[in-house]
């Protein structure tokens, strides 16, 4: 992976060469064809756990099962496994914000009508 | 090595010579450097380029997370508000559809991560081809998506003037087997209606122009412009295509699979 870094990057003290020393890495279509065969997987997964009465833990599963699906497709569709560290803490500061934005929404809203749901 | 590229850099050429078809390569005087002319001169090589080109593309999909964002959460609100109607009006969709749709839309993402690795191996048929299969699936969905809002249409699930609540207050009249609404619940299913034309619709919309876009990578990856070591085009439109794959792969459960599994 990252550790491998070739003699002239390792004398690369402006980081101009490859930044973040990110690596240049080809997912093949054979690592492909398993990505694309597990999201049909866990498509169907989805639907025949939609159907199952499991009370509260119905949507969670529901979420848990798109959210799996989406690292996914953001690892190996969209090569983020492979990308610089800039990269992958980009992806993860915008989704962490969503979350925060969200949570903090929902707490304003959950304590104005408190009681009243 | 790489400090003293700014001092002979090849590529201050490049500004006099961009009309150079663009797989073609300069030379310098020294006939040693070779560099491909999709290199801009303000970065010092191909991999920062690169990078800088990953790293705008994702700040945008970022701004995408949360223009979508906004909608999520106000289905998640309005859906812990009025579960009932959200639940009753959830079960009208078809699920065949949205699964089927839910495939089709991976498959489509499957054939755009292929075509991004054609670009990479420089197989220009295949990169064509993949392409052309990206955007078949991409209209196929648009064409069953079309065919749930027609339904829509005549079912009067359309939120506005022509909306109707009659298969909520009343949906044994219709052969509709739920629990019948009281009128101020049945109201809140438009509620529903509202956000799934608009989360979808802002999908579709999406789609739309990504299908657009996908029309004229076709038509330049056809004439080679893909295949000599430039991806980039390729590589950040894949991303915004695998984006709004995410968008739905959320969607399709939080829309159509509500509550599926209703008390006998």
């Amino acid at each position: 992976m990252a550790h491998e870094i070739s003699h002239d990057q390792a004398h690369d003290p402006s980081n101009v060469v490859n930044p973040e020393h990110g690596e240049h890495h080809l997912v093949t279509p054979a690592q492909y064809s398993m990505v694309f065969g597990t999201l049909l997987l866990f498509t169907g997964l989805t639907v025949v756990a939609a159907y199952i009465d499991l009370g509260a833990l119905n949507p969670v599963i529901a979420l848990g099962i798109a959210s799996f699906k989406a690292v996914v497709v953001i690892l190996f569709f969209m090569h983020v496994k492979y990308q610089s560290r800039l990269v992958k803490l980009t992806v993860g500061a915008g989704f962490f914000t969503f979350i925060v934005l969200i949570t903090m929404t929902l707490l304003d809203y959950m304590s104005r009508a408190w009681g009243m749901w | 090595m790489a400090n003293t590229v700014a001092h002979t850099n090849p590529l201050d050429k490049v500004d006099h010579l961009e009309k150079l078809m663009p797989h073609e390569s300069i030379i310098n005087e020294e006939g040693e450097h070779v560099v491909l002319p999709q290199h801009r001169h303000h970065f010092e090589t191909e991999e920062q380029q690169r990078e800088a080109g990953s790293f705008g593309m994702w700040l945008f999909l970022l701004t995408e997370i949360m223009f979508f964002g906004g909608m999520f959460f106000a289905y998640l609100l309005y859906r812990n508000w009025y579960y009932p109607a959200f639940a009753v009006a959830s079960n009208q969709l078809s699920v065949p559809l949205g699964t089927l749709n839910t495939a089709i839309l991976i498959t489509s993402g499957f054939c755009m991560a292929l075509g991004v690795w054609a670009a990479e191996v420089r197989k220009k048929n295949v990169l064509v081809w993949m392409l052309i299969l990206t955007t078949v699936f991409g209209v196929a969905f648009i064409g069953v998506k079309a065919d749930e809002y027609h339904e829509k249409w005549e079912n009067h699930h359309i939120p506005g003037a022509s909306f109707s609540t009659a298969q909520f207050t009343n949906p044994a009249a219709y052969g509709i087997k739920e629990q019948p609404l009281a009128p101020d619940m049945a109201q809140k299913t438009e509620i529903y209606f509202f956000l799934y034309f608009a989360m979808t619709g802002m999908h579709a919309l999406h789609m739309i122009i990504g299908i657009g876009l996908l029309f004229w990578l076709t038509w330049r990856a056809h004439r080679g412009e893909f295949s000599s070591g430039y991806v980039a085009p390729i590589e950040n439109f894949g991303l915004y295509w695998h984006f709004v794959d995410i968008v739905w792969l959320f969607l399709f459960p939080l829309l159509y699979l509500i509550n599926r599994h209703l008390p006998k």
